[in-house]
């Protein structure tokens, strides 16, 4: 596929982060891709950050830990409320480049099925392989789906557990490539723990995945936090890249969904009717 | 090179055993695989719920396992036998990967994409030993002229066939079109000569040819690669798949008929052509015999047992004329008409122990189960329940146990109850229970796991008959979308029997809501089911019904007849 394909208008007027913050250090610029095109980046000396393609200026935002720009024209960020609660701990926990497209990426991060068999003793352990029924749905206003009561058992389910029990998650899709997750913090059953997966397309068939993470965990060390998500995010990364083709397929009749992929079903749909083309293949007619 | 002749893939000693090789043939990528049965498998090397190449998966020998998701998918007919993140639910028999013809001949294995088998390669002979395979990324065209260019010492030219015979014996080369830009070159050699040199020296010719071809590649622009062409699946997966049951309608042969316990003899049937559809544990076919009646049987073939089903059937004191035609009646060689494998009785693989109770010949879908557990190490025990040790079915399956099969022999009914309150002692989290048998024992089960506090929906049950009462005192209508007609279906009669009489009447057998024949499509009003065929999922969506039990809850439905 070549790079040079132009992103469609709705993947092209979205924010994509390109960084996490702190691995910007101030003076030199430094050079990612999006979309195909060399964006460069970098911060001044009065800690603001800046980012450009070889001709003009691109919009910035600092926000999540990571650095936001777009080559086109962005409404507003999504929002994570959580974030700014005082209590909670946000660190950015890593980059990973994958050669699959951001959607798949996606996708994956929205799936359980796979928990046991490849985060297995992690998040999920064999023979307990079954996706139980959860429900999904578009937010009124259509900018967002929502998957809650999503039960998956896992094996240590809290650090204070040592035996298996089901874990509830919910799932967010606010952004074609942005995913956010919640999950009951084993520190605090009332509230959940986040976890974000920011996906950077860096071409049609190429991502990077920026992890956020904003936790109850006062134990932890941001390293070992970091290397736990890393450790999680290379278990998928070979499967993503085995994966074909590399871009998300968006005809219902390309992949045999099952009950278990509701979420993927209405992710796809959604990409379609916002005329997503940039790294899916469009269903035809 | 064209895909209409049998094309080398591989060589027969890159496909080690429980190994998933991948190969390339005109840019479909292609995983090839040997069972253990002996069996090569040529598919296409992708998983078809999310993509994922199967070369990465695992072969257990007698299935493919996806890395993904765990999908499972049968020796050669491909068909998915198990989707782990439902484990309570059959797959469709559609769900069923693309595969192509395998033929292993001269140490290599050979496929071809033609609507039908062309001839097959002239063999060198036996003794014929394949050449180490060449990679090169150069356009196939370009790697045959240069192969016709050759003329291997001992050999002589080749030519345009690339056949050469001389004093060190026959050689044959040949070009694999893997995409428009890259090729592998293969070859097979007959010669007195001692294998290693020779094998030696002639991937020298290979290797040296290789790199004549890349460089006359380099002067020439890259060829793009074919694009991928994969199969659209079938619509009615795209919209959450539900279960189609057919007639019988597939012809198989008995190929071996056999006594495997007192009164019981064992059917193999093997298809007549091409290969017979996926089955899963628990499954069953309806068996159309030759004196008219529809009968069905559980299957008792074990995970990769995909080129014959094996049936058991016991002569019935009180044969209605089924199990007594096949015993006295049916020999080796006579033909039947069958239906695809159909489950009402899936078996969960997400148990942390499974149980097993069998009574008498119910052991048949239990035996299906115990063996796909056992190849997947899962922990189970089959007790199985018979009048005497030689009423016992199937002895080289239960051999293959051990100690996990616990006979109980000669129990009269409140023996038997006693042992399945031991068995049944307390429900334990995450253990399933499968029974199987004659009715009482059903039902002494049934009462046994309620008192002991089991989930009604941990403890499985298959029925070869309806034993419910059938509840016949409503009235309503029917209308008949295709037919334009309108029925009353009075108290104490059937929808079947109205049908037959209006002459519109689908075929049927058992009428009593058990083997599923006289289903129809419901298009609208509220069923009240009744029958113990269809699944839970398949009651709630309401779009079919079995006509010779099912009745409405509205004032009518409306039928696709």
């Amino acid at each position: 596929m070549s790079p040079q394909t132009q992103p469609d208008p709705f993947m092209r007027d979205q924010w994509y982060p390109v960084s996490a913050l702190q691995d910007i250090a101030a003076g030199t610029p430094r050079v990612t891709k999006l979309f195909g095109q060399r964006v460069s980046y970098r911060r001044e000396a009065d800690g603001a950050c800046s980012a450009s393609t070889e001709d003009r200026a691109l919009p910035v935002l600092q926000r999540y830990g990571c650095l936001w720009t777009s080559l086109g024209t962005p409404g507003e960020l999504f929002e994570i409320p959580e974030y700014t609660e005082a209590d909670r701990r946000n660190v950015a926990a890593g980059t990973v480049a994958v050669q699959v497209s951001a959607q798949r990426g996606i996708e994956n991060f929205l799936d359980m099925g796979h928990f046991p068999y490849v985060h297995t003793g992690i998040l999920g352990a064999l023979p307990h392989t079954e996706v139980k029924e959860y429900n999904v749905e578009e937010t009124p206003d259509g900018r967002e789906i929502i998957a809650t009561e999503c039960l998956f058992y896992q094996p240590m389910a809290s650090t204070v557990s040592t035996s298996g029990a089901d874990v509830e998650y919910i799932y967010r899709v606010p952004h074609p490539t942005c995913s956010v997750l919640y999950k009951s913090s084993p520190l605090d059953e009332k509230r959940l723990d986040v976890i974000a997966l920011f996906g950077q397309p860096t071409g049609e068939e190429s991502f990077r995945g920026h992890m956020v993470l904003s936790i109850l965990d006062d134990v932890n060390t941001d390293d070992f936090i970091s290397y736990f998500q890393l450790h999680i995010f290379g278990q998928d990364k070979p499967i993503l890249e085995n994966q074909m083709p590399k871009r998300l397929p968006l005809d219902p009749r390309a992949e045999t969904p099952i009950r278990a992929d509701k979420t993927s079903i209405m992710y796809r749909r959604w990409l379609t009717r916002h005329g997503a083309t940039y790294g899916v293949i469009p269903a035809q007619g | 090179m064209s895909d209409m002749t049998w094309v080398p893939v591989a060589n027969a000693s890159d496909l080690a055993p429980r190994h998933v090789f991948q190969g390339r043939l005109l840019g479909q990528e292609l995983a090839i695989w040997r069972a253990d049965d002996g069996n090569v498998n040529v598919w296409e090397n992708r998983c078809l719920h999310r993509g994922v190449r199967l070369s990465i998966g695992v072969n257990t020998g007698s299935e493919l396992v996806c890395q993904y998701h765990g999908w499972r998918y049968a020796n050669r007919n491909a068909g998915c036998t198990y989707i782990p993140a439902h484990p309570a639910d059959a797959p469709p028999h559609t769900i069923c990967n693309r595969t192509w013809p395998a033929l292993e001949q001269d140490g290599l294995i050979w496929t071809h994409f033609a609507p039908v088998d062309p001839p097959r390669p002239e063999s060198l002979g036996a003794g014929a030993l394949a050449l180490r395979p060449q990679p090169v990324a150069a356009a196939p065209e370009l790697a045959r002229a240069v192969l016709a260019g050759l003329s291997p010492e001992g050999f002589g030219p080749l030519g345009q066939d690339l056949v050469a015979s001389g004093p060190a014996g026959r050689l044959r080369l040949m070009v694999q079109a893997a995409d428009a830009g890259r090729a592998v070159l293969r070859g097979l050699v007959l010669s007195d000569e001692a294998p290693l040199p020779l094998l030696r020296r002639l991937s020298l010719v290979l290797r040296l040819a290789r790199d004549e071809i890349e460089r006359r590649a380099a002067t020439l622009p890259v060829p793009a690669p074919i694009p991928h062409r994969s199969e659209r699946v079938a619509p009615e997966l795209a919209e959450m798949p539900e279960m189609v049951s057919g007639p019988a309608r597939i012809r198989v042969r008995v190929a071996k008929k056999q006594i495997v316990g007192e009164d019981i003899v064992a059917l193999e049937l093997a298809g007549l052509r091409g290969t017979l559809p996926a089955s899963q544990p628990g499954a069953h076919i309806d068996v159309a015999l030759p004196n008219g009646l529809l009968r069905q049987y559980s299957l008792v073939n074990a995970p990769g047992e995909t080129d014959r089903y094996v049936i058991g059937i016991k002569r019935e004191a009180q044969s209605t004329g089924g199990s007594a035609a096949i015993h006295d009646s049916l020999a080796e060689g006579d033909l039947l008409a069958i239906s695809e494998p159909r489950n009402n009785f899936t078996l969960r693989r997400d148990a942390e122990e499974t149980v097993l109770i069998a009574g008498g010949i119910g052991v048949t879908p239990l035996l299906s189960m115990a063996a796909a557990l056992r190849d997947e190490g899962l922990p189970f025990t089959l007790h199985y329940f018979a009048a005497s040790a030689e009423t016992l079915a199937f002895g080289e399956r239960l051999a293959l146990l051990g100690e996990r099969m616990v006979p109980y022999l000669g129990l009269d009914a409140a023996q038997t109850t006693l042992a399945l309150q031991g068995i049944l002692k307390g429900p334990g989290a995450d253990r399933q229970v499968y029974v199987c048998g004659p009715a009482p024992m059903l039902d002494a089960a049934r009462a046994t796991a309620a008192e002991a506090g089991w989930p009604e929906a941990a403890v499985h049950f298959e029925y070869f008959a309806n034993t419910r009462e059938i509840d016949t005192s409503s009235s309503f209508r029917i209308e008949l979308a295709r037919s334009a007609l309108s029925l009353e279906v009075p108290a104490g009669r059937s929808i079947l029997s109205v049908l037959q009489e209006a002459g519109v009447a689908p075929p049927s057998s058992c009428s009593q809501g058990a083997c599923g024949t006289c289903m129809v499509r419901l298009l609208e009003g509220e069923p009240d089911h009744q029958d113990v065929y269809l699944t839970g999922a398949e009651k709630a969506a309401g779009e079919k019904i079995l006509t010779c039990v099912s009745r409405a809850k509205s004032d009518r439905l409306i039928l696709d007849l």
